[in-house]
């Protein structure tokens, strides 16, 4: 007997929204998510995306819009009605419960037979890998188990959807890799669908089937990982998906292509969604702007610091833009060098970033 | 060669300084010290006194006191009679108050009504006392109302009931901040995180907070019940100290101070101690049974 999702085809997110008091925590969000699929709400501390999950978990009501799954209206019903499994940022294990009875909790309130249970729970042991640490109690495993421990109780009771809650911000940088690689190995076992909130880019677009970038309660874009990484809708996406560099400046036609001054140069570049002539912003990836002798882009060096393969370095133009950009030669401290890139890594979005 | 330290112990051993430090004795545990005189002489003293004292009585020999203690049924029955009130004052004050801290620790404005449930305790038992007598008394506003209404008067004071009312009404504000500290110590993502996996109110409730609750509970008890125990002016201004609240501490203030035989009221005191003792290790054994730990899901 192993353990797998309940079925359902596709939950629907109908302009959910959430506030408190004065504050709209939650402006509207709309969203269709298919079985099986691992979506990842991405965002800054306060855009909402908690307030999304807890919403959706039942622990907070909505204060408009609703939430379907398939032609049933969930959004009225408690948390013990939705049968969603959560695991929560700090774990939330029953620190007066073995491991063991802490995975069989939801299968017991749900009255099942003991030796049902109890098939169960080794089940789910065996799928986070703790097999022999059914007897112990939370308090005396590591985090990474007691993660462990939390996600097998989330999915032992075959939800149809999975919720987590920035689950790997506890943890050390190593561990952290390994859990990622174990949660997306355990969403593909069982075949619920997942909804992961992180703040942690990375994490997002190793993880994610598709990603939902939110900000001050509302989703800018949802895209495949590739799709945001390459083409982000707007300016403050890009900044949240590695384009460090955003200059804002003025951009001029030529061609199909946008012309951005940039240190008193003309930086061809490739425009995005509704971006024209006049105000704009540019966003560049520190990595796609590199050090080369002739580059069109002189910059004197600020700070450079080693990542290993390359020198991640910032730098000032003569006209006082700050600019972040990678070197393969060491640099030092007021080096003048020249920058190059390419003008397909050159984003020009209408200026729209509050 | 350099020179020794005063405290400094033989060859290759660390300095006497050095292993005190290691066992958390410094400089800093001299403060402690006031506290520990005037534990010494304003209670390990005087109870030492008391003990040795309750065995040198007036007459006969030096069991004489606890003899005639537990051969006078006037004597020994205080003891039930104290028990009959602590006992139920104690549970109603403790179970009463797991629902209330409950009900609060969600509510918005909890400071308000945190203040109006701990003034009785700024009262003091007389003043709850004196309000208790006037408006429950038999010419109260209480028992005229309830003439307005055409129903007889009710006897609710000099009797058990207005010791048990006065007991409640001082004894639940300090159970119920105890309880509350303990129910807000209790992570509200546990349950959370039990409701998730299927759990009504009654089952989180039963599973996850009883649990975690009991140590405090058990405190909670044991602290409630030494306080009632010792009850004396509410048994005096509205029991009948003759009668059904004659309370143990009643039988040591009469030894005291209307025989003025201090060895026979000491021996009453020691016995009293000894009940409340009998009843906290009780209490605290049974504590063992459960689980002990942080209130927390997370790490640390």
């Amino acid at each position: 007997m192993a353990i797998a999702a309940r079925d359902f085809r596709e939950l629907k997110l109908d302009g959910m929204s959430r506030s408190f008091g004065n504050l709209n925590a939650l402006k509207g969000v709309t969203l269709n998510v298919r079985r099986g699929e691992f979506i990842a709400l991405l965002g800054p501390s306060g855009c909402g995306k908690s307030t999304a999950l807890n919403c959706l978990a039942g622990l907070l009501t909505l204060s408009g819009g609703s939430i379907w799954l398939d032609a049933t209206r969930i959004d009225r019903l408690k948390p013990e009605e939705r049968g969603f499994g959560m695991v929560f940022q700090n774990y939330a294990l029953f620190p007066h419960m073995s491991v063991r009875r802490n995975i069989g909790f939801g299968l017991s309130m749900q009255g099942r037979a003991k030796p049902d249970i109890e098939k169960k729970i080794k089940e789910a042991l065996s799928i986070v890998r703790l097999g022999d640490q059914g007897e112990k109690l939370p308090g005396q495993l590591s985090g990474g188990q007691q993660q462990r421990v939390a996600i097998a109780r989330a999915i032992v009771i075959e939800p149809p959807l999975v919720l987590m809650d920035e689950p790997l911000s506890n943890l050390d940088a190593k561990l952290r890799l390994e859990m990622r690689s174990e949660i997306r190995r355990i969403h593909d076992l069982i075949g619920s669908a997942t909804i992961y909130v992180t703040h942690d880019q990375e994490e997002a677009l190793s993880l994610a089937d598709r990603i939902v970038v939110m900000r001050d309660g509302v989703v800018r874009q949802v895209g495949t990982p590739e799709e945001l990484y390459a083409r982000p809708a707007h300016a403050d996406v890009a900044e949240f998906m590695g384009y460090r560099n955003l200059v804002r400046s003025h951009a001029s036609k030529s061609g199909n292509m946008l012309n951005v001054r940039i240190g008193g140069t003309d930086m061809p570049g490739t425009p995005v969604g509704t971006a024209s002539e006049g105000n704009a912003v540019a966003a560049i990836r520190p990595d796609d702007l590199k050090a080369s002798p002739d580059g069109p882009l002189s910059v004197t060096v600020e700070s450079a610091q080693y990542h290993g393969r390359d020198f991640y370095c910032s730098g000032r133009t003569g006209d006082g833009i700050e600019l972040y950009f990678c070197s393969e030669r060491r640099v030092a401290k007021g080096d003048s060098i020249n920058l190059t890139v390419d003008p397909s890594c050159v984003l020009v979005y209408a200026e729209d970033v509050p | 060669m350099t020179r020794r330290g005063k405290g400094e112990g033989r060859e290759g051993a660390p300095p006497l300084r050095v292993r005190l430090a290691l066992r958390d004795l410094d400089g800093v545990t001299l403060l402690a010290l006031p506290a520990v005189l005037f534990v010494a002489a304003l209670f390990v003293y005087p109870f030492l006194y008391g003990f040795v004292l309750s065995f040198e009585p007036k007459t006969g020999d030096w069991l004489a006191n606890y003899r005639k203690f537990f051969s006078d049924p006037f004597l020994y029955d205080t003891i039930g009679a104290t028990l009959w009130l602590a006992v139920p004052a104690t549970l109603i004050n403790v179970l009463l108050s797991v629902p209330v801290a409950m009900r609060v620790r969600r509510m918005q404005r909890r400071r308000i009504l945190t203040t109006i449930l701990v003034v009785p305790i700024t009262l003091g038992t007389v003043l709850i006392a004196e309000g208790l007598l006037n408006y429950l008394g038999p010419q109260g506003w209480f028992n005229r109302s309830l003439a307005l209404l055409g129903l007889g008067p009710v006897r609710l004071v000099h009797n058990y009931t207005g010791v048990m009312l006065s007991l409640v009404m001082s004894g639940f504000p300090f159970t119920f901040l105890l309880t509350l500290s303990y129910v807000t110590g209790i992570d509200p993502s546990l349950e959370q995180a039990a409701s998730t996996l299927g759990a009504k109110a009654r089952a989180r409730f039963r599973h996850i907070v009883l649990p975690l609750l009991a140590q405090g509970l058990a405190i909670n008890l044991c602290l409630s019940f030494v306080q009632t125990f010792s009850v004396f002016p509410s048994a005096v201004l509205l029991g009948a100290p003759a009668g059904a609240t004659r309370v143990i501490s009643i039988a040591a203030y009469q030894a005291a101070y209307e025989q003025y035989d201090y060895s026979m009221a000491s021996a009453v005191a020691m016995i009293m101690g000894f009940v409340q003792l009998a009843v906290v290790i009780l209490i605290l054994s049974g504590r063992a049974l459960l689980y002990r730990g942080a209130a927390g899901g997370g790490k640390g």
